[in-house]
């Protein structure tokens, strides 16, 4: 289990009249994820979501605050904590004068696998993502999405016991993207914890076990994705005005009729999503 | 500690090992330049104390070579850092920092050592009088050490390749000149000298030329370039430390 207590992280920054500013990006950030569960962080841009994985990759270190592994402090022991770890960056990180199967090899060499078990487990891992005949191209040849299922096939080579994916489809297209999504279910139903940053929130809403809503640094809200929207109303209902585009929700369909048939204009009456709840809890202005 | 060492230097030496053939090629070009011109055309006549003035230069060509090498082997980790951040693998990894540094500058000497053997078969081809010896390949090692330090120090401290070639320009392509490479210092001006003594390639300079023509070793000189290669790692090790931040 992994368990974030008051995590701060503050950045020196110049601002527009270039003196040195303190920037808080993650602000007293407490919670806790639990073995086996997909959990997604789900914010808009610049929420703090990657310093997030950052501090608990140990990439970074925070301003303030703990993490702990199973109950032990990452200022402990952290090689060894770093051990159970696999993490897939947001930015494709490959070292471009290796080949495919370099890049693999270095990271088993890393997690001090041996010669036998990082062979087998590259060979694995790469059909695993279905690119086995990459291993001798360089990464630069393939496509965006070839890579991103190359950065997950790199993060599993040492099998890893809690994997973190920073925005892991950002800027794919549909159909990778549902291709990654299996993926990561796969590694989950092996017992992975898995914990995800993203901006998409269909990505969120499909995928995770439980959802910690955060902006500007803040723990806006922490729970599963239907529980949000049981706790806004199942029932939405949108409709324009000369006040802008409005929203209400309803517990029962009935309710959202009877509502909707009181409005002067049309209305849409839809099932409430993970969307509703983000918007309701960052505020309707904040773009994601 | 030691398998993280390996680690680092395999992929080192893998990319090396591609390149290999290049490397040397491009390795051979300023040693030549510098032997024919310096070595072969202006120093043909000129005799320096016994020895001819190639038998001089060879020591500080080498001394300067495996200088820049070993400094501009280890700058491409500025855009690795930056650009590609292919250095978080390592930071997220589990091995300590030191072994990522030490990798690195093991493979940034090795490098500088495979330029200097080019430099001496090319000097023997020429026909200088060179007495290599243990000492003088350990000499020439801790000079690779202390530069590679310097480089790595730089790729974590700057922020881009115009800053790092900043670097080249006033500090190394001065002291490739001034160091007591092409000329003794003895002939400079007293300030000038007293500033030159304290850099760390005239002290490698010398003792390189001290030991090709056998004359007895400044031990004040080892001390100095030990003391260069500890302050270089401690810097180094805390620029790598403060990525982290």
């Amino acid at each position: 289990m992994i368990k974030i207590q008051g995590l701060i992280k503050e950045f020196q920054v110049k601002n527009k009249d270039k003196k040195t500013v303190t920037k808080r990006a993650v602000d007293n950030l407490s919670l806790h994820v639990k073995p086996g569960e997909i959990f997604g962080i789900l914010g808009p841009n610049g929420a703090g979501k990657t310093t997030t994985i950052r501090m608990l990759t140990m990439e970074t270190k925070p301003t303030l605050g703990e993490i702990y592994y199973n109950g032990e402090s990452i200022k402990k022991n952290p090689l060894e904590i770093k051990k159970l770890i696999g993490v897939v960056p947001q930015h494709i990180n490959f070292d471009n004068d290796l080949t495919v199967g370099e890049n693999m090899e270095l990271h088993g060499r890393l997690h001090h696998m041996s010669s036998e078990k990082r062979k087998q487990r590259i060979q694995e891992m790469l059909e695993f993502v279905e690119l086995g005949d990459t291993i001798n191209r360089m990464p630069r040849s393939l496509s965006g999405g070839m890579k991103r299922r190359l950065l997950i096939a790199r993060s599993l080579i040492h099998e890893p016991k809690i994997l973190f994916m920073d925005e892991p489809t950002v800027a794919l297209d549909p159909q990778v993207r549902r291709r990654i999504w299996e993926l990561i279910r796969a590694l989950a139903g092996k017992g992975t914890t898995v914990i995800i940053t993203t901006h998409y929130i269909e990505e969120a809403e499909a995928l995770c076990n439980r959802v910690a809503i955060v902006n500007k640094g803040k723990l806006i809200a922490i729970d599963t994705p239907e529980a949000f929207c049981k706790s806004l109303g199942r029932i939405t209902v949108e409709w324009d005005d000369v006040d802008g585009h409005q929203y209400q929700f309803f517990e029962s369909r009935q309710e959202a009729a009877a509502f909707a048939g009181t409005l002067e204009h049309g209305a849409h009456i839809r099932r409430t999503n993970l969307e509703d709840a983000f918007i309701e809890l960052t505020g309707r202005k904040e773009g994601v | 500690m030691l398998q993280d060492i390996c680690t680092v230097f395999w992929r080192d030496w893998v990319v090396l090992k591609r390149r290999l053939p290049k490397f040397i090629l491009s390795r051979m070009v300023a040693p030549m330049l510098y032997l024919v011109a310096f070595g072969w055309g202006l120093g043909r006549n000129i005799q320096v104390g016994s020895g001819s003035y190639l038998d001089f230069l060879v020591p500080g060509i080498m001394a300067l070579n495996s200088m820049n090498i070993s400094y501009n082997s280890l700058t491409p980790l500025c855009t690795e850092r930056i650009y590609h951040r292919s250095i978080g693998e390592y930071i997220i990894a589990p091995m300590r920092f030191n072994a990522f540094i030490i990798g690195k500058i093991l493979a940034a000497v090795l490098r500088g050592l495979i330029s200097s053997a080019i430099i001496m078969i090319l000097a023997l081809a020429f026909g200088a009088n060179l007495n290599i010896t243990p000492l003088f390949v350990g000499i020439l090692i801790l000079n690779c050490v202390i530069f590679a330090e310097v480089g790595f120090f730089a790729a974590m401290k700057m922020d881009s390749y115009e800053e790092l070639s900043q670097v080249n320009t006033y500090v190394l392509l001065p002291m490739s000149f001034l160091c007591g490479t092409f000329f003794s210092t003895r002939t400079l001006p007293e300030v000038l000298r007293w500033f030159i003594d304290v850099l760390p390639l005239t002290h490698t300079s010398y003792l390189l030329r001290g030991i090709s023509t056998q004359s007895p070793v400044a031990l004040e000189s080892v001390a100095v370039l030990v003391v260069y290669a500890i302050i270089g790692f401690i810097l180094g090790n805390k620029a790598f430390r403060d990525q982290l931040k």
